[in-house]
């Protein structure tokens, strides 16, 4: 149920505030009133109100006065200012002061009704964007960035301190360790979270190519450019640019991002206009930038223009106490993506998980729970479900048997129980499939 | 307790057997007994010579502390244009979950806006008003349902689009207000 507005009459004429109290009343408002602005302030320092309707002449302090006061007090508060005699230079001054409307008494009980709809409309829809921001921060933040290991709890500890600043960032980890997610949650906890963060992987594009994502391009500039476009770096304006595998880009790039990231201004590809944007750097490598700085295969004076803050994000195999909750986190996850009812995982499953070695880092471990959900009984991820590799110690399965039923069930899930497709790519014929099927008691997953 | 009575009392000339009809329809919404009667006032003192209409709120007062009683609910019916200090006109007011109220036939009528006389829209409009006022006196509050009579109206068109019932929720709302108060 929508909750009651509240409304704060200011008027130093008894009969007005009583006409437009009993009129509100009517329409379900919670009103209160006010013979002056020194009253209608001290109201204000311990309750709220929604509306405040206040007369412009009143003895004493005046509208006016109160509405600057008000909007010190409460920005967010909707003043509507009332008078018996209009002037344009009073209403334009109430409105540059920040009052919502300027009426003049007596008004239409019409527009009356129309005035306080639309403030309570005004008034919902602020409520409404207020909410839907924290739904925004709480998704942002609801990111995947998962551990209790202490040198996770130093990330967090790190990102907290470093987003509400505006220092630039790099983030170094092995690939897989979820570099872009420390990234994201950087933006999400900045002054700049309603803005984009925009990410670019500058190892996937080639130098001409990537010159163009960054600073944008004018129609005509290349074979291929028929319209103009933006950069991410103007993408970026009140934002973050995120720039992934920074140590990947050539010198010629170097020079040129430390010329944006000092002057925060570029010219798009075949322009000559300059443009500036106000953005936020955060980049991320997974290679030592210092001793390529030593090499001089990177720039050192864009390395100090870059890394005023770094966060060094630990290997898995470094905090394997984190992968208890980030096994649950990635059942859950894959889980709910598969409608499948939630399963767990077996500890035998979650000891040889704990003995692994993880090149590949999260990354890594979230693919192996997504195969075992895939392959697995639908009931609980065994020994069984997981891949057999030269990284687990002891092999997965025993028996010849064991290791053939559940190679056929990974190839029927493969093809959805499609039993001439399966039989085709086991290369045995339909009959013997279905008595492998029928032998080892095999079901298509639910 | 429920209110004994519903109290109309006519202040200035109203059309011969008007105040009789209305009052049977106010009774079969409230289910109870309407009496009607005159009542007196010199209506000079309520003047704005300003404004050329007549303050409301001043009537309000009157037709509270001079006709009223407490065993029943008291509207006051006039023929003249009201006013209260904040708004340009109204139709009628009353005191929420109070004694009394009032309401005026001044803006019923279709020759005011330029239009052809209609006695039966004309009585329509009253109706309906008389019975709003008095659905504040028992406690009821504006309503959002088009079709309702609590629902508010600023314009004769606004009164027009209503019935002159309560709807389910207001008539519920009645009855919890008569068995509390």
């Amino acid at each position: 149920m929508a909750r009651k507005i509240s409304i704060l009459i200011v008027d130093d004429e008894e009969s007005v505030r009583d006409s437009l109290y009993n009129w509100f009343i009517e329409d379900d408002y919670r009103v209160e009133c006010a013979e002056n602005a020194k009253k209608a302030l001290t109201m204000l320092e311990s309750d709220s109100f929604d509306i405040i309707l206040a007369d412009i002449k009143m003895p004493g302090m005046d509208g006016l006065e109160m509405l600057r006061r008000i909007k010190s007090i409460h920005s967010e508060s909707i003043v509507i200012v009332m008078t018996a005699f209009a002037t344009v230079d009073t209403a334009v001054q109430a409105l540059k002061d920040g009052a919502f409307d300027y009426v003049t008494k007596p008004f239409d009980p019409d527009d009356l009704s129309h005035l306080i709809r639309n403030a309570s409309k005004q008034i919902s829809l602020l409520e409404e964007n207020e909410i839907l921001k924290d739904k925004v921060v709480l998704l942002e933040n609801m990111e995947d960035l998962i551990g209790k290991s202490p040198a996770m709890q130093r990330v967090f500890r790190e990102i907290e301190s470093v987003a509400p600043s505006n220092a630039s960032v790099i983030i170094t980890g092995e690939s897989g360790t979820g570099k872009e997610l420390v990234a994201k949650a950087i933006h999400a906890n900045s002054p700049r979270k309603f803005f984009p963060l925009v990410s670019v992987h500058c190892g996937a594009l080639t130098e001409s190519l990537l010159e163009s994502e960054l600073f944008g391009h004018e129609k005509g500039a290349f074979t291929g450019a028929v319209y103009n476009r933006k950069g991410r770096f103007e993408m970026a304006d009140s934002g973050t640019i995120f720039l992934d595998e920074i140590a990947t880009i050539s010198s010629k790039m170097q020079v040129e991002l430390l010329r944006v990231l000092e002057t925060r201004s570029f010219v798009r590809v075949g322009g000559n206009k300059e443009i500036t944007s106000d953005f936020r750097v955060i980049c991320a490598t997974n290679r030592d930038l210092k001793s390529m700085v030593e090499k001089g295969l990177f720039r050192e004076d864009l390395y100090y223009r870059l890394n005023v803050v770094n966060i060094n994000i630990p290997p898995l195999r470094e905090r394997i106490e984190d992968i208890p909750l980030l096994v649950e986190y990635f059942i859950n996850k894959y889980c709910s993506i598969m409608n499948k009812p939630l399963i767990s995982m077996d500890s035998a499953a979650l000891r040889r998980l704990q003995e692994f070695s993880y090149p590949g880092n999260i990354r890594e471990l979230e693919n192996l729970i997504e195969r075992a959900i895939v392959v697995g009984n639908g009931k609980k991820i065994t020994l069984k479900d997981l891949p057999p590799g030269k990284e687990i110690a002891a092999p997965a399965f025993e028996s010849l048997d064991d290791l053939e039923k559940n190679h056929i069930s990974l190839i029927l899930n493969k093809y959805n129980w499609n039993i001439s497709a399966t039989a085709k790519a086991l290369k045995v014929d339909r009959v013997t499939l279905y008595n492998k099927i029928k032998k080892y008691g095999l079901k298509p997953l639910k | 307790m429920d209110p004994d009575n519903i109290m109309l009392i006519s202040f200035g000339y109203f059309e011969a057997g008007l105040l009789d009809r209305v009052a049977r329809d106010v009774e079969q919404e409230f289910l109870l007994p309407v009496k009607t009667r005159e009542g007196h006032l010199d209506l000079s003192d309520f003047y704005d010579p300003a404004r050329r209409q007549y303050n409301g709120n001043s009537l309000l007062k009157i037709v509270e502390t001079e006709f009223a009683s407490d065993s029943g609910k008291t509207l006051g019916l006039f023929n003249v244009d009201l006013f209260i200090p904040i708004l340009t006109y109204i139709f009628g007011q009353a005191f929420l979950n109070g004694r009394s109220g009032i309401a005026s036939i001044h803006r019923f009528s279709n020759e005011r806006y330029g239009i052809k006389a209609d006695d039966t829209i004309f009585q329509e409009r009253f109706r309906k008003e008389v019975i709003h006022e008095l659905g504040h006196t028992f406690g009821l509050i504006h309503c959002h349902n088009p079709a309702c009579v609590m629902r508010s109206s600023t314009y004769v068109e606004d009164i027009d689009q209503k019935s002159h019932h309560l709807c389910t929720k207001c008539l519920g709302q009645l009855e919890i207000s008569r068995t509390v108060k």
